[in-house]
């Protein structure tokens, strides 16, 4: 679905695990990885699923432009985004972030700003299903004010 | 004709995501929208709506080419 191989957007579950095993093989000057994994909340009951639309093309560019500006930045050897899109029930994994530098405190950090983006700037269109019905989400003001401490 | 997209809210308020019009700009598209749907071409013309010519952004008028994709996006909502 996107030209860049360290970039996928994806309508399948995926295994978190199994995702950080391959991006941990065969490295012999990567001091440190760090991942995260995000996962849909059942909010008490309230949200039925989570579904996600990107823009194929646009979305993944976008996304490509900010990581490699943050492989850059923080000096990463590599880094690694799964997004899920579609249709996301409560529990199962929307992202996984991995990424890889010489040193941990680069790692963590560029994780760190990378979800921040993704929470906050990066061009997807949410809806939540509720037991109350649909509605749209926006980034909460929290979002924001995480990505802000990086700018 | 151009292909249009529509996102989001957007295109639940539509009843479409896509749809091929035949427009020279990407103001006599939104007219021809908003001849067929006045509520939708309200929408299009809403705060924080951007419009992307064949997946860049672009602002205010421009011509449309043919088989030109426009796409109109609704505020994003990050991942």
């Amino acid at each position: 679905m996107t030209a860049f191989p360290s970039i996928s957007l994806t309508a399948q579950s995926f295994e978190p695990g199994a995702l950080l095993t391959t991006f941990c093989a065969g490295r012999d000057e990567t001091g440190a990885v760090a991942s995260f994994v995000g996962l849909a909340r059942a909010e008490h009951g309230q949200a039925v699923a989570l579904e996600l639309e990107a823009y194929p093309g646009f979305t993944d560019v976008a996304i490509a432009d900010f990581a490699e500006a943050a492989k850059a930045r923080f000096g990463l050897h590599d880094y690694r985004i799964v997004h899920r899109i579609g249709r996301i029930a409560p529990g199962e994994a929307i992202v996984f972030v991995a990424t890889a530098a010489g040193h941990r405190r680069a790692a963590f950090e560029a994780c760190d700003f990378l979800m921040d983006w993704l929470k906050s700037r990066a061009p997807f269109w949410k809806k939540e299903h509720g037991a109350d019905g649909d509605r749209w989400i926006e980034p909460t003001a929290q979002d924001r004010t995480d990505a802000e401490r990086w700018d | 004709m151009a292909r249009v997209l529509l996102f989001g809210r957007l295109a639940d308020q539509a009843g479409w995501r896509e749809r091929s019009v035949e427009a020279g700009s990407v103001a006599a598209l939104r007219q021809v929208l908003s001849a067929d749907d006045a509520s939708l071409g309200e929408a299009l013309a809403g705060p924080g709506v951007q419009v992307a010519i064949d997946k860049a952004i672009v602002r205010g008028d421009a011509p449309l080419a043919a088989a030109t994709e426009v796409a109109f996006l609704p505020p994003m909502s990050g991942g």
